[in-house]
């Protein structure tokens, strides 16, 4: 029962948190959080568990937005009917470009996976049923609930809240499975676990259909909160990169490391572009560029990492605090 | 053949003579240490604003553009191997990706913030102007930047191979514990082959500058032609990526030509796919 403690106190707190800060500017904020933090951690799960570092995500999502637009501007649907096209079409994506892209390691998966994402944004940009360089828009007044068009951004934030916890939920009963403990040995070494009989490319590639459904959603979520999506919005690299950043800030290949992230990163953009306008979208890039690079160089390991560590070694000190205490005394 | 089409290729060889020259650079630090700069096109991209300036200040051109920005990135590049390369170097694949990742990043927004998003220039007369050989209309800033890139390419391949520097930096690379008990220091020749790597493509960025638009992003876009570069020339081999180089411009321009315009990155990008799917050594390289 310990081990539910903390998640439930961070699901409470999450539940009570636009009760507690009721602007819409935070509430806003909240959504945005949550947002990212789904993005993130369907990446964590290839990312993070599996030692992946993909770069390209953002096919993924952006493959969930266009479905949800396109549902709407192509066939008049409910964004939400393009949510499971979005996740089918993704999850095939992944699946044709996962077996010979998976088959590289390190840089040379990174870097292909650079290529696949700035490729698809290319040719969508080029594309007109995809609205070329404009984009595709969701419906801009509501015909009904099921359009997902709220003015106000609290419903966003527990749909969005709700779809976290499930996207947690799998990921932690993934980690527990057959699966999650393949994923950690091929991250360790992959020629070990080969050796070991683990099955590495289908768990890989498992992981990376996985991942890529999850992603789609959140940007799915993504375009029906701002009711559009273009080539830049839902297939720049600056989105892979967020993704990759928020998971590795916070700790990648640890359950809550997406979210500890985004909930860093996210306020800090969205106050940096409040307090500098439109000049403050390039320094919060370079606030980001910078972040990575003291992660990299010092904590690769992340936040939650250096706090467990912290955490355990001040419960190693009282004890040793007792021990020399106890032999002074007389 | 018509003469259009020779030009097009003629036009494409000397364009890819610089991205030779840069490629170069990204070849000698990913041979020799295994790792890979993401930031490699950034690097290109300073250099190209380093000429830009110096154009504004002083109004000069390449000549003297071209020595300044390979001083002012040489500089750059060892910082950057002391500050963070040889402490990621040990770290684990994560943090190497993140690093160089992060750095790029760093560069882009950093030269976005300082001189905005705008598409700069310079004059296009600053090396001379068009001239007309057998029938080729041939522009001097592009020939003056193919022409120096070709021999500042075959320099970094005789340094590389025929000098004793060049012997000790393939030494390190081979064994640097080996190459340590022989008296060779691998910091020093690790930071060496970084400094000429950055100061290959500040020399390529400023040469770049006289014909090509200047902007932050630019870097993304020249930093996967020197993965692709690299990847069909075979990782660590100057003589490859020169080859590479001049095949990847030839193609570029070509299907600019033939297809169009837009679709010429789509053709370099499906490339690269290509090759990394089914030759990851590369055309003539060895993994």
């Amino acid at each position: 029962m310990r081990r539910l403690l903390w998640p439930s106190v961070v699901l409470a707190l999450l539940v009570a948190y636009p009760l507690l800060f009721a602007t819409p500017f935070q509430q806003r904020l909240g959504a945005l959080v949550l947002l990212y933090a789904i993005a993130a951690s369907a990446w964590n799960i290839v990312g993070g568990y599996a030692g992946q570092v993909s770069v390209g995500h953002v096919v993924f999502f952006g493959c969930g937005a266009y479905a949800a637009m396109g549902a709407y501007s192509h066939f008049g649907l409910s964004p939400l009917v393009g949510i499971p096209a979005g996740i089918v079409a993704s999850v095939a994506i992944a699946a044709v470009i996962g077996v010979p892209t998976l088959r590289l390691s390190g840089h040379y998966f990174s870097m292909a996976t650079i290529a696949v994402a700035e490729l698809c944004r290319l040719v969508v940009t080029n594309t007109d049923y995809l609205g070329a360089g404009v984009g595709l828009s969701g419906p801009t007044v509501p015909r009904n609930v099921f359009d997902l068009s709220f003015i106000s951004a609290l419903p966003y934030y527990y749909l969005f809240l709700a779809v976290l916890t499930i996207t947690l939920l799998i990921t932690w009963w993934m980690t527990n499975s057959r699966m999650g403990f393949y994923l950690r040995a091929i991250r360790d070494s992959e020629r070990a676990a080969r050796s070991l009989g683990a099955p590495a490319s289908r768990t890989k590639l498992y992981a990376f259909m996985l991942s890529a459904g999850l992603t789609s959603v959140a940007g799915a979520l993504y375009a029906m909160m701002f009711g559009f999506v273009d080539p830049e919005s839902g297939l720049g690299i600056l989105i892979s990169v967020k993704m990759l950043i928020m998971a590795a800030l916070g700790g990648a290949g640890l359950l809550f490391g997406p979210l500890v992230g985004a909930a860093i990163l996210v306020p800090l953009e969205e106050i940096s572009n409040n307090l500098l306008g439109g000049k403050g979208a390039g320094l919060t890039f370079v606030a980001y560029g910078a972040i990575i690079v003291l992660i990299a160089r010092f904590q690769p390991g992340g936040i939650l990492t250096l706090i467990n560590r912290l955490w355990a070694k001040r419960r190693k000190a009282p004890v040793a605090a007792t021990a020399s205490g106890a032999s002074h005394a007389p | 053949m018509s003469i259009i089409l020779v030009q097009v290729i003629v036009g494409g060889l000397l364009l890819g003579a610089v991205y030779a020259l840069f490629s170069s650079g990204l070849t000698l630090v990913w041979g020799m240490m295994n790792i890979v700069n993401f930031a490699h096109g950034d690097f290109v991209m300073l250099g190209m604003y380093v000429a830009y300036v110096v154009y504004t200040l002083l109004g000069a051109g390449p000549l003297l553009g071209a020595p300044l920005a390979a001083l002012v990135l040489a500089t750059f590049g060892v910082i950057v191997y002391f500050l963070l390369i040889r402490d990621i170097m040990k770290g684990p694949m994560l943090a190497q990706i993140l690093g160089t990742f992060g750095l790029a990043l760093l560069l882009r927004y950093s030269v976005f913030w300082f001189f905005g998003a705008n598409f700069l220039s310079l004059p296009e007369n600053i090396v001379g102007g068009t001239y007309e050989v057998m029938g080729l209309r041939l522009q001097a800033s592009r020939l003056l930047a193919g022409g120096v890139a070709l021999l500042v390419t075959l320099g970094l391949h005789v340094l590389l191979t025929r000098t004793s520097l060049g012997s000790k930096m393939l030494a390190v690379a081979e064994d640097s514990t080996a190459a340590q008990l022989m008296g060779i220091r691998p910091d020093t020749m690790q930071a060496i082959a970084w400094a000429i790597a950055a100061g290959a493509t500040g020399i390529a960025g400023a040469l770049i500058a006289t014909f090509f638009y200047i902007v932050p992003t630019v870097g993304e876009t020249l930093g996967i032609v020197a993965f692709v570069t690299v990847s069909l020339g075979g990782f660590g081999s100057v003589p490859g990526a020169l080859m590479a180089g001049l095949l990847i411009g030839v193609i570029e321009s070509l299907s600019g030509y033939l297809i169009g315009a837009v679709y010429k990155d789509i053709v370099v990008y499906s490339l690269f796919l290509g090759f990394l799917w089914f030759r990851p050594q590369g055309l003539m390289g060895r993994m």
